[in-house]
């Protein structure tokens, strides 16, 4: 997966970032945008079958527009309605954003796709797809020239927590000063990871998430050594659910005295 | 470095799912009432406040993540200044939209229209000092043959290939010219360069037919032939190398000292509004091309052909020129 972001500083100091899009998930956009105006067009012959009741010559005439306007107009259309999105970027999570972060113009969706025959050269994309590479946000041309960028969307769901963190018992909190040193060395980045480890663990596969908890596990133990009595019988993973339970939550007392 | 991450949590939830039901609403094209953007201002800055808060004590978590993309979709409702447009007009923009976005970048448009000169100016020059370079420069079945034979065929009556085949041929026209004018309006992001060769070739092969059949003495079945759709298809291209132009001048900006992002952010409204003139114009070259140019001296007197393909000229150049002149600033 490719690391790279796309950073917006807001008037206010704030910073935000979206994640920038892989030239594979684009591609496989791509090829689900091409089937589906394959589809489409296939689904408008039989209507212009139609027409040939008329006259043969028109339903020709016909169908050789549509197939352009629908060649065309397909990304246009559903970008701007969509706000960036087509079937195939749907399909894969990414979305076409302004630059600068702001919103999308239905200018910048028209440049963007006008500049694609550029892009396809010399065949597969292969100017766009070394534009993507060489570009410091994972621009094709089209993007550069409309400036806009295709970032990855974001879970949409809002994050709970109450459930890892209102536990029953925990056996550390029998010692607090050893509590409070686990506090005291532990980093913020490895508290994130153990936390965002407890609340992935539904989404790991049984053997790698022993394995992952017993890392965890070891880690925590080699920097604040409880006795036995706190971690005999707990597992790795309730060991470092505790540990998380530890580290982000204040006791009562605590929350008490800091008012 | 720990905050109570729980209660914080629980404290703050609802503000941001509130922010994601507005942000929803205004997203899905609701115009926020006056109380509406107060709250997502408020909401916003609140959530901003939020999401500093967390990336202070959390690397990368998938609270962070969650917060910076909401912190996005409102920072995107609220910094757009740039005006959006209550409603697209068609009769708006091909009226008064058009025309002025030409004149404003006519010096791109004359640009476009003396590249073709000279590339005209070139083709006739070489077919005039080596007759062999009309394969090479016309490489087309419908022109290589003697002018003359060609005059014969069109006049012996109306062309029995295309017949019961009219609409199906300017459909054809019409989208393989406009494929060849975004083509040319894309290359303006090679910095022009490929705008340039395009045009200038174009030029050339135009210069090279011209110049073929006029040397032949088929001068008044050349005009009659090519006036009718060619006043309107030639400068169609030409407008589709003008915008190529603007975009590559935005891109090279000399004496613009503004950043390139911001050149090119000013730059894309004239750029697709000529692209829209110039598919107009094509959708009208091809059905002339299709219905009338291909009908010849029997049918249609050439003088007919070309007085109509005059009119045209004359009503284009008053379009390009003047249309949407009232109250331009």
């Amino acid at each position: 997966m490719n690391g790279r972001r796309l950073t917006v500083r807001t008037p206010e100091g704030i910073v935000f970032s979206w994640p920038l899009a892989g030239p594979v998930s684009r591609m496989l956009a791509l090829l689900i945008d091409f089937a589906c105006i394959a589809a489409g067009f296939a689904i408008l012959q039989q209507v212009i079958r139609l027409f040939q009741v008329v006259s043969a010559d028109w339903a020709a005439g016909i169908a050789i527009i549509l197939y352009f306007v629908l060649q065309i107009g397909y990304g246009i259309a559903l970008e701007w309605l969509w706000r960036g999105q087509t079937i195939g970027k749907r399909v894969l999570r990414i979305r076409v954003i302004d630059g600068e972060g702001l919103r999308l113009t239905p200018g910048q969706v028209i440049l963007r796709n006008l500049l694609r025959p550029v892009d396809i050269l010399p065949i597969f994309y292969a100017v766009g797809g070394f534009a993507c590479a060489f570009t410091k946000h994972g621009q094709r041309l089209g993007d550069l020239a409309a400036n806009t960028v295709v970032i990855r969307h974001q879970q949409a769901t809002t994050p709970e927590l109450s459930e890892v963190l209102r536990l029953r018992y925990n056996s550390l909190r029998q010692w607090p000063h050893l509590c409070a040193r686990l506090r005291q060395r532990s980093t913020p980045e490895e508290a994130g990871t153990a936390l965002e480890a407890i609340l992935r663990r539904e989404e790991i596969e049984p053997a790698p998430r022993v394995e992952l908890f017993d890392t965890l596990a070891r880690h925590f133990q080699g920097k604040v050594e409880f006795p036995y009595e706190a971690v005999d019988g707990l597992s790795s993973e309730q060991y470092v659910r505790d540990v998380v339970q530890v580290l982000f939550e204040t006791t009562p007392s605590r929350a008490r005295s800091n008012g | 470095m720990i905050i109570d991450i729980e209660r914080f949590f629980a404290q703050n939830r609802p503000h941001w799912q509130e922010l994601e039901k507005l942000l929803d609403r205004i997203e899905a094209g609701g115009r926020p009432s006056y109380s509406d953007a107060r709250r997502l201002h408020y909401l916003y800055e609140r959530t901003s406040a939020d999401l500093a808060r967390l990336s202070t004590f959390a690397a990368e978590s998938e609270a962070g993540a969650y917060l910076s993309g909401l912190v996005g979709r409102a920072y995107a409702e609220i910094y757009e200044t740039r005006r959006r447009k209550a409603r697209f007009s068609p009769r708006r923009w091909f009226f008064y939209e058009f025309p002025r976005t030409f004149r404003k970048h006519i010096g791109a448009f004359t640009l476009a229209v003396a590249l073709t000169i000279a590339g005209s100016g070139f083709g006739a020059f070489a077919l005039a000092i080596d007759a062999d370079a009309k394969q090479v420069l016309m490489p087309f079945p419908g022109l290589e043959g003697d002018p003359g034979e060609r005059v014969r065929k069109e006049e012996a009556g109306p062309n029995q290939n295309l017949r019961g085949h009219r609409s199906t041929f300017s459909a054809e026209l019409m989208t393989h010219n406009m494929r060849v004018s975004f083509f040319t309006l894309a290359l303006g992001i090679t910095w022009g360069v490929g705008s340039v060769l395009m045009l200038f070739y174009n030029g050339v092969i135009l210069g090279a037919v011209a110049f073929d059949y006029v040397r032949a003495g088929y001068t008044t079945f050349l005009l009659g032939w090519l006036m009718p759709h060619g006043v309107i298809e030639i400068p169609a291209i030409l407008v589709a190398g003008q915008a190529s132009f603007v975009l590559a001048g935005a891109l090279l900006g000399r004496g613009d000292r503004r950043p390139r992002r911001e050149r090119l952010r000013d730059a894309t409204p004239a750029v697709v509004t000529l692209a829209g003139g110039t598919a107009v114009m094509l959708v009208w070259a091809g059905i002339v091309e299709s219905f009338i140019s291909q009908y010849h001296r029997p049918v249609l007197p050439y003088e007919a052909k070309i007085a109509f393909g005059v009119v045209e000229l004359i009503l284009l150049a008053a379009f390009l020129g003047f249309s949407g002149r009232k109250d331009e600033a």
